[in-house]
C-alpha cells in the first residue's frame, strides 16, 4: 500500500476496498459482512434486487452512513468514520438516485458549487469581490465551461435546474460531480426513469468520463443491458449479503444471481 | 350608513384634503417597515440555510444592542465597542452551532424550533446577569449617527423626517444590497444557497454544514446588531424590544419564509399598512389598532397567496 498523495498508481491497483462491512438500522440489517474492492480506472457495477443494500453501500462509501463493523480503505488510507465533506475533499463524488440538485440555482451555479472545495480564497476577499477572489472565480468558471461543453448542456446553463426535464437534470448532476475532479465517482442509478435514447446518451457520457478523465466509476443500475455493456466487473448484493462478484459474463450465468432475481421454489 | 361612510369614504377624503399628512404617514410607515424588514431578514437567513425558525432572533437584537451599550458604558470607545460586539456575535454564532445545532442535527424541525426557545431564555438570563435589567440609552452621536430632523416643504405643508430614520433606511438598504451580492456572486454565497436547496447534495460536493451554519448565524447576528442600533435609537434598549420578533411574523407570512426580497417588500407593506390604519382608521376603533393590524393584513394576503408573495410554491409529485 502506498501513502495517499504518493506517485500515481498503475491502472488496476486497488483504489478502494471494503472489508467485512456491516450496517444495521435498529433491527434491520441493511448490509452484512460485505467485502469487495474497486480498482483504479475501472467501471464497477453494484447490482441487486430492490432492498438489496446497494444505496446503503454507496452511502457508506461517501460517509453518509457509518458502518457498525468493517473497514474501508481509500487510496491506501483506512478510516473508521468519515464525514461526507471529508469524503468529498478526499476525491469521492456522487450522484443520487432521485436527483439532488440545487433546484433554485442555474445549471452553471450547480456546477460551480461542485467546484467550491477547490476554491480557497477567504471570506473577506470574497466579501469584497476583488483581487484574488475574482481571479479565482474566473479560473474556476473556465473549468465549469469545459464540463458544460463535455456534457453538451451549453444552451441550458442559465436555466434554473428545477425547470429542466428529468434527463437533463441527471446530466447536470453528473456535471456537478465531475466539477469536483473526483478520483472515484459514485453513480446511483444514473439512468433510472430515462427513455432509450436518454439511456444511450448517459451511457456514452459514463464511458467518456472513464476514458477522458480516467475517473474510476462505481455505479448502481437496474437495466441489465446497460450494466453488462458498461461495466468491467460486477458485484451482486441480495438482502444485504454479497452473493456474487465477477465479470459481466460470469455474473450472467451465476445461478445464485439468477435465483435472487427470479426467485427460487421453496 | 354613517359607519360605512366612516370606513370607506371619510379616510380617503381626509387623505385627499391633507396630502402632506398622508405623505408624513407614508414616510413613517416606510421607516417602520424598513426596520421590520431588517428583523425579518435575520429570520429568513437562518430559515433558508437550516430550515429552523429562529425564535431567538428577537432576543439576539436585544443582546447585540445591550452588548454595544454595555461595553460603551464600561468605558470602551464607541467604535471599538462596535467591533467587539461584532466579535461577540461571531462567538455566539459559533457557540450556537456547537452547542445547539450540531447535537440536534437530523432532528425534526419542531425540536430545533424548541431549542431556539431555550436559547432565547438563556440569552435573556445571561443578558440580565451581565448588563442588568434596566433600560439603557442607545449611543447614537458617538457612532456618528445624526440627530434632529429635516422639515421638507411638500404638498402645501411640511413633512418632518428624523435624520436617524433616514440613516436607518440608508443603512438597511446597503445591508440588504451587500447581502444580495454576497449571496449571488461569491463561493460562500453559492454554498449558502446550495445548503438551502438540499443538505444532502451540499454535503456530497464537500460543503460543510457546520461552517455554513456559523456563517448564517453570524450574518443574522450582524443584522440583529444593526436592527438593535436603529430600534434602540428610536426608543431605548431593553428586553421589551424582544417582542419585535413577533412583529416579524406577519412580515414573514407576507413575504414568504425563504425570500430576501419578500422580507423587504413584506416589511414595507406591513409598516405602511400599519401606519395608515392607525392614523386613518384607528380613531374609529379607539386606539391600539397597531398591535393587531399587521396580522390582519398578513391574513388577508394568505387568503390569496398561501405561499406568501415571494415564497416558493410547493408542487409535489404524487
Amino acid at each position: 500500500m502506498r501513502a495517499p498523495g504518493g506517485p500515481d498508481v498503475a491502472v488496476g491497483d486497488v483504489l478502494l476496498s471494503v472489508e467485512n462491512v456491516s450496517l444495521s438500522f435498529g433491527g434491520v440489517k441493511a448490509v452484512s459482512d460485505v467485502s469487495f474492492d474497486i480498482r483504479k480506472g475501472e467501471i464497477r457495477a453494484i447490482i441487486g434486487p430492490n432492498g438489496a443494500g446497494k444505496t446503503s453501500m454507496l452511502n457508506i462509501i461517501n460517509g453518509f452512513y457509518h458502518p457498525q463493523q468493517g473497514r474501508i480503505t481509500f487510496r491506501g488510507a483506512t478510516r473508521a468514520k468519515m464525514r461526507p465533506h471529508d469524503a468529498a475533499y478526499g476525491g469521492i463524488a456522487r450522484t443520487f438516485q432521485n436527483v439532488a440538485l440545487f433546484r433554485g440555482m442555474t445549471a452553471l451555479d450547480n456546477i460551480m458549487a461542485g467546484r467550491s472545495l477547490k476554491m480557497h480564497k477567504n471570506f473577506f476577499w470574497q466579501l469584497l469581490r476583488f483581487g484574488p477572489a475574482m481571479r479565482e472565480e474566473i479560473e474556476h468558471r473556465h473549468r465549469a465551461e469545459e464540463i458544460i461543453d463535455f456534457l453538451k448542456i451549453q444552451e441550458i446553463r442559465r436555466t434554473p435546474v428545477g425547470r429542466l426535464p428529468y434527463g437533463l437534470q441527471k446530466r447536470v448532476e453528473l456535471g456537478r460531480a465531475l466539477a469536483m475532479e473526483p478520483e472515484l465517482l459514485l453513480l446511483d442509478e444514473p439512468m433510472a426513469g430515462m427513455n432509450m435514447e436518454e439511456k444511450e446518451d448517459m451511457s456514452r457520457f459514463v464511458l467518456d468520463v472513464n476514458d477522458h478523465y480516467g475517473t474510476t466509476i462505481a455505479l448502481i443500475e437496474h437495466d441489465m443491458g446497460v450494466v453488462m455493456d458498461l461495466s468491467d466487473r460486477v458485484v451482486v448484493l441480495d438482502h444485504g449479503i454479497k452473493i456474487a462478484d465477477g465479470t459481466p459474463d460470469e455474473i450472467k450465468t451465476n445461478q445464485a444471481v439468477i435465483d435472487a432475481y427470479l426467485g427460487v421454489a421453496h | 350608513m354613517h359607519l360605512l361612510y366612516q370606513i370607506f369614504i371619510d379616510p380617503f377624503v381626509q387623505m385627499g384634503t391633507a396630502p402632506d399628512l398622508l405623505a408624513q404617514t407614508l414616510w413613517e410607515g416606510l421607516v417602520g417597515g424598513v426596520l421590520y424588514a431588517l428583523i425579518a431578514l435575520g429570520f429568513v437567513l437562518i430559515f433558508k440555510a437550516s430550515g429552523v425558525f429562529n425564535f431567538a432572533q428577537g432576543i439576539m437584537v436585544v443582546f447585540a444592542a445591550l452588548t454595544l451599550v454595555g461595553l460603551y458604558d464600561a468605558g470602551v470607545p464607541a467604535f471599538l465597542a462596535l467591533a467587539l460586539t461584532i466579535v461577540v456575535m461571531f462567538g455566539l454564532a459559533f457557540l450556537v452551532e456547537r452547542a445547539v445545532l450540531r447535537p440536534l442535527v437530523n432532528q425534526p424541525e419542531i425540536i430545533l424550533f424548541m431549542a431556539t426557545f431555550g436559547l432565547t431564555y438563556i440569552l435573556i438570563g445571561f443578558g440580565e446577569l451581565v448588563f442588568g435589567g434596566d433600560p439603557k440609552l442607545m449611543i447614537t452621536e458617538q457612532l456618528l449617527l445624526p440627530g434632529g430632523s429635516y422639515n421638507i416643504p411638500m404638498l402645501g405643508g411640511f413633512v418632518q423626517m428624523q435624520k436617524i430614520d433616514i440613516a436607518a433606511a440608508i443603512i438597511a438598504s446597503l445591508m440588504v444590497a451587500s447581502l444580495g451580492v454576497f449571496f449571488q456572486k461569491t463561493r460562500i454565497g453559492r454554498a449558502l444557497r446550495a445548503v438551502a436547496d438540499s443538505h444532502r447534495a451540499a454535503l456530497s460536493v464537500g460543503i460543510s454544514l457546520e461552517y455554513i451554519w456559523v456563517v448564517v448565524w453570524f450574518a443574522a447576528g450582524i443584522v440583529a446588531l444593526a436592527t438593535g442600533i436603529m430600534w434602540g435609537a428610536r426608543s431605548n434598549v431593553s428586553f421589551a424590544l424582544e417582542i419585535i420578533a413577533l412583529k416579524a411574523l406577519p412580515v414573514l407570512i407576507l413575504g414568504g419564509f425563504t425570500s430576501i426580497p419578500g422580507a423587504i417588500v413584506g416589511g414595507v407593506i406591513i409598516g405602511v399598512g400599519e401606519k395608515l390604519g392607525e392614523f386613518y382608521w384607528g380613531p374609529l376603533l379607539g386606539s391600539g389598532i397597531e398591535s393587531w393590524l399587521a396580522y390582519v393584513i398578513a391574513l388577508i394576503f394568505l387568503l390569496f397567496r398561501p405561499q406568501g408573495l415571494f415564497g416558493e410554491r410547493i408542487i409535489e409529485r404524487v
